[in-house]
């Protein structure tokens, strides 16, 4: 049944200390709403949880992209339009600005924030995957203060973090050390747009001499929340780059997912299509390892 | 418990105007209960066919997935925005003599869209009216002629001084 919005409150505060300090004063209450493409579509199918909502919207200290000569910070309010049209993170974050122009619908895109599509903890989220293979920090702020952990350690499970009821998420910080590493990204999904992914997988690498000196990936779909397959880049960190380093990185990928049945796709086809794409990032480091 | 009615300030098609609404009222509802606006359609109502489409601010957005309040002081454009007098947009005279709109629960929001595209990209290519229209589902046309809309408006003349 349709939402009756005569039962929710939602409140607009004019900066984030005004936020914090609503959320501070009640722990847990207050649900921030950004560009709400989640959250008013639970509302209109009647399921939200919350009553009571603050929103972030047109906030300034979370609408930044900061370029610094290490670092890109990017707000948590920031829309993945802007991300996804930002010059210097196409150039040195091109899986991310890929990512975001994925995700929905242009209509979507200008709404729908980072911050926003980390903390609703989709498994299937299209940021994620990116965010984590480049070794993105996740920074945090409350009226306590801020606390900045690698974005990694920042899921916990199903839809669950380590954001405190009282915690807004403030920026993404990316360290801009990848512009010479090979970079691969792959969604697959049932169309090309407005497709919700059924297995995604993203990976960052260096190889020389036929040697994978250094090796990020990170799936969605594959398990409860987005993930870094660690297991996997160990069984290829300081490989050559053969057939057989291939074949085993790729059982041990097969062992090291957990996806589930859904109503998008099946737990089976989730492990081989995932196999399947570590094997086309691995054959595309091999042939560029050969070329040059 | 009952949310207490705020009174929202906003420009629609270029009208200042105030409405008295529950805030987390969708821009949708408020389009088309308290103005009166039923251009805008509900299709999916979750954001998904864009059937709803304005423009906020000069972005394009699901009016469905926007709380009034949000909308606060913003500039919206609908579709009732588009044609000035009983002059047709390019992109409406486009839309009619391509074939592009059938049974027309999707057109204002294909239109919208459309506008949108055009402002930034006065003449797209065919991948980039796709990706620009692919958040706005059509099951009668099978999207060509909807297509061959948009390349036909982006030919006439006219159409730069009237998209922003």
């Amino acid at each position: 049944m349709r939402g009756d919005p005569e039962n929710l409150e939602l409140i607009a505060a004019s900066s984030l200390p005004d936020v914090l300090a609503q959320m501070a004063a009640a722990p847990g209450s207050w649900t921030p709403i950004a560009g709400g493409t989640e959250l008013m579509v639970a509302h209109a199918a009647g399921r939200l949880n919350a009553q009571k909502f603050i929103s972030l919207w047109g906030l300034a200290e979370l609408d930044f992209i900061r370029v610094q000569d290490d670092s890109i910070s990017i707000g948590g309010g920031v829309t993945f339009g802007h991300i996804r049209s930002h010059a210097a993170i196409a150039s040195d974050f091109p899986l991310l600005a890929r990512a975001a122009s994925w995700i929905g619908s242009i209509a979507n895109q200008n709404r729908a924030t980072l911050a926003g599509n980390i903390v609703n903890g989709s498994p299937a989220a299209d940021a994620p995957p990116a965010l984590l293979v480049y070794d993105a920090e996740i920074e945090l702020i409350s009226q306590r203060g801020s606390r900045r952990i690698p974005y990694a350690d920042f899921h916990l499970g199903y839809k669950q973090s380590v954001l405190e009821p009282d915690e807004l998420v403030l920026a993404l910080h990316l360290p801009r050390r990848f512009s010479k590493h090979s970079q691969y990204l792959r969604k697959v999904g049932t169309r090309k747009a407005m497709a919700i992914t059924k297995v995604a997988l993203a990976g960052t690498a260096i190889v020389e001499n036929g040697t994978i000196h250094e090796i990020r990936l990170a799936a969605a779909s594959v398990a409860d929340r987005p993930v870094r397959m660690i297991a996997t880049e160990e069984a290829l960190q300081g490989r050559w780059l053969t057939a057989a380093t291939r074949n085993a990185a790729r059982a041990v990928l097969l062992n090291e997912v957990r996806p589930i049945d859904d109503i998008r796709s099946t737990a089976e086809y989730r492990k081989h299509v995932a196999a399947n794409l570590l094997d086309e990032f691995l054959a595309e480091l091999n042939n560029r390892g050969s070329s040059g | 418990m009952s949310a207490c009615r705020t009174q929202i300030h906003l420009t629609v098609n270029g009208q200042q105007t105030a409405v008295e609404a529950p805030p987390m009222k969708r821009l949708l509802d408020v389009l088309r209960e308290d103005l009166g606006l039923t251009g805008t359609k509900e299709g999916c109502g979750e954001g998904e066919c864009g059937s709803c489409s304005v423009r906020m601010n000069g972005e394009l957005v699901n009016s469905c997935l926007v709380p009034i309040l949000q909308a606060s002081d913003a500039r919206i454009e609908t579709v009732e925005g588009l044609a000035i007098d009983a002059e047709l947009h390019p992109l409406q005279k486009a839309f009619l003599e391509c074939g592009g709109a059938q049974c027309g629960i999707c057109t204002p929001g294909m239109l919208i869209a459309a506008t949108h595209l055009l402002a930034h990209n006065p003449n797209p290519s065919m991948d980039e009216i796709r990706e620009g229209l692919a958040g706005n589902l059509c099951r009668c046309t099978g999207f060509i002629k909807i297509f061959e809309s948009v390349i036909a408006a982006a030919a006439m003349r006219g159409l730069e001084t009237r998209a922003r």
